[in-house]
């Protein structure tokens, strides 16, 4: 073991940059999954085809692709068919379109299951479709989804780390460069698992907060 | 095949018309050729064993369940499909079905509360995003249909914490709150508990009393022998007998309708022979 606290102490400025960009390209991601996954499980249940069936197949590809296969495609792939993007932009779209999907799904087994007679009674009452999914079915489903859609959230944070690979300098990275810088392997990615750690905490906290609080009804 | 209708000034649209409904599930005829009217407040009540057709019957009067022949014609319009289309039926526009809906109030055997509202948020939410009701008229209503059902004091519960009974008198609220022309009840009592039957029975008395018009499924036969106007008969998607019901109890005329009421009698639950004998 090479543990040495003079380096580990060293390399914090660094990660913490590194962790900076982990943190904003999770939250951006996070953000954007979870509008992707509502209007995507909306959908979802739809009874048009037209809707449902688009759905369906981007939930299919994202969730059947490895995201590290998707950020290298993305990244080296479609280059070659003239499309150029920054290592920012392809780490969004790709964080984002792999959390939506994942999101999709849960939005969409969150208003399945919440009773028909729901709907029937809401229906019954002369509320439009739109309506009663926007009055009725979705605030209840909301509190059903939160915690999954929490629990989803921790693992984009943590996949972010795939990034690294795209030449992002994201927490991962940063401890890799000064790994490199200091040559040694111990202390930085001490550090690196520690911060990853701490950055997950609020949205275990959240999640257990947020199932206690809607275990009842 | 439309008979000639003689205009009658006297005698007001009914509040019901059906004719000749049909629905099928599958291979399975649920209703073979149904038709009933029903006047403005007349309250009939539909009984039968299940499986009989009654609650699909009910389902269609809303159009929350779509038919597939007749015509169903709620305070002289149609409601689900287009009038005179010919031979081609067109569904009409969901627009226009919600409104016919907004005057048909119904009341489901699962209560079906909004659960994430108080009682009086069940009770104001059609008034206020339905009927277009300003926030306040709508509350003042919705307290007048909640002291009605005698749950005023319950307004801000939510319904997890309400028994049975009074969770199924917010929905006859809501309902009420409304204002429907026609209220449907579709077997409210049969999820309750034995002793809570009693408080939603009286509710729906005090509605017909007050000129409701009602058609209620119902496996309550005193409710049907002492409240309605009118007991209909439902068995193997067809209406086998209708009658008032002092003399659909007493004397049936057909063997079905017989079978049906021996076997209630041969039960030891609150059974016809003790329903007749007790009447409130």
């Amino acid at each position: 073991m090479d543990f040495q606290f003079d380096i580990f102490l060293a390399s914090l400025p660094s990660l913490l940059r590194g962790a900076a960009t982990t943190a904003s390209l999770a939250i951006v991601s996070i953000v954007i999954g979870a509008a992707i996954g509502l209007i995507g499980g909306i959908c979802r249940v739809s009874r048009r085809a037209v809707l449902r069936y688009p759905v369906i197949l981007y939930v299919t590809v994202m969730r059947g692709v490895p995201l590290l296969v998707t950020l290298m495609f993305l990244y080296y792939g479609l280059p070659s068919a003239g499309i150029l993007l920054e290592p920012v932009t392809v780490a969004i779209i790709a964080l984002a379109a792999v959390n939506g999907a994942y999101v999709t799904e849960i939005v969409r087994g969150g208003i399945q299951s919440i009773d028909p007679g729901q709907m029937r009674a809401a229906r019954s009452l002369g509320m439009s479709y739109s309506l009663a999914m926007q009055r009725i079915i979705l605030p209840q489903a909301s509190r059903r989804v939160l915690p999954p859609i929490t629990n989803e959230s921790l693992t984009l944070l943590k996949n972010t780390a795939l990034v690294s690979t795209i030449t992002l300098s994201d927490l991962l990275r940063s401890g890799l460069e000064v790994m490199t810088w200091k040559a040694n392997t111990f202390s930085p990615f001490a550090g690196v698992a520690l911060i990853y750690l701490l950055m997950t905490l609020p949205l275990v906290w959240l999640n257990s907060f947020l199932e206690k609080r809607y275990r009842l009804r | 095949m439309s008979e000639p209708r003689m205009k009658d000034v006297s005698s007001p649209v009914p509040a019901l018309v059906i004719r000749r409904l049909w629905k099928s599930y599958g291979q399975n005829d649920v209703l073979k050729g149904v038709s009933l009217q029903v006047e403005p407040q007349e309250v009939v009540t539909i009984i039968g064993p299940s499986g009989s057709g009654k609650s699909t019957l009910l389902q269609c009067i809303n159009f929350m369940e779509p038919f597939d022949d007749g015509e169903v014609i709620v305070n002289g319009k149609h409601i689900g499909y287009l009038p005179n289309t010919g031979s081609t039926r067109v569904r009409m526009p969901e627009k226009q079905l919600n409104l016919l809906r907004r005057d048909i109030g119904i009341v489901f055997q699962q209560y079906n509360l909004f659960p994430h509202l108080t009682v009086l948020g069940n009770v104001i939410e059609a008034p206020i995003h339905v009927r277009g009701l300003s926030r306040e008229e709508a509350i003042a209503r919705g307290r007048q249909q909640l002291d009605k059902v005698g749950l005023l004091v319950k307004q801000n519960a939510y319904p997890s914490e309400l028994s049975g009974g009074q969770q199924q008198r917010v929905a006859i609220a809501r309902a009420l709150a409304m204002s429907p022309q026609l209220m449907l009840f579709d077997e409210v009592t049969s999820a309750l508990d034995p002793e809570l039957v009693g408080e939603v029975l009286a509710t729906m008395r005090t509605l017909a009393q007050e000129g409701m018009t009602m058609i209620v499924v119902t496996h309550e036969m005193a409710f049907a022998r002492d409240v309605s106007d009118r007991v209909i008969f439902m068995d193997d998607g067809n209406i086998v007998e209708s009658g008032r019901p002092d003399v659909f109890f007493s004397n049936p005329t057909h063997d079905r309708s017989k079978a049906f009421l021996r076997r209630l009698n041969g039960r030891h639950e609150p059974s016809i022979s003790s329903a007749l004998t007790t009447s409130a």
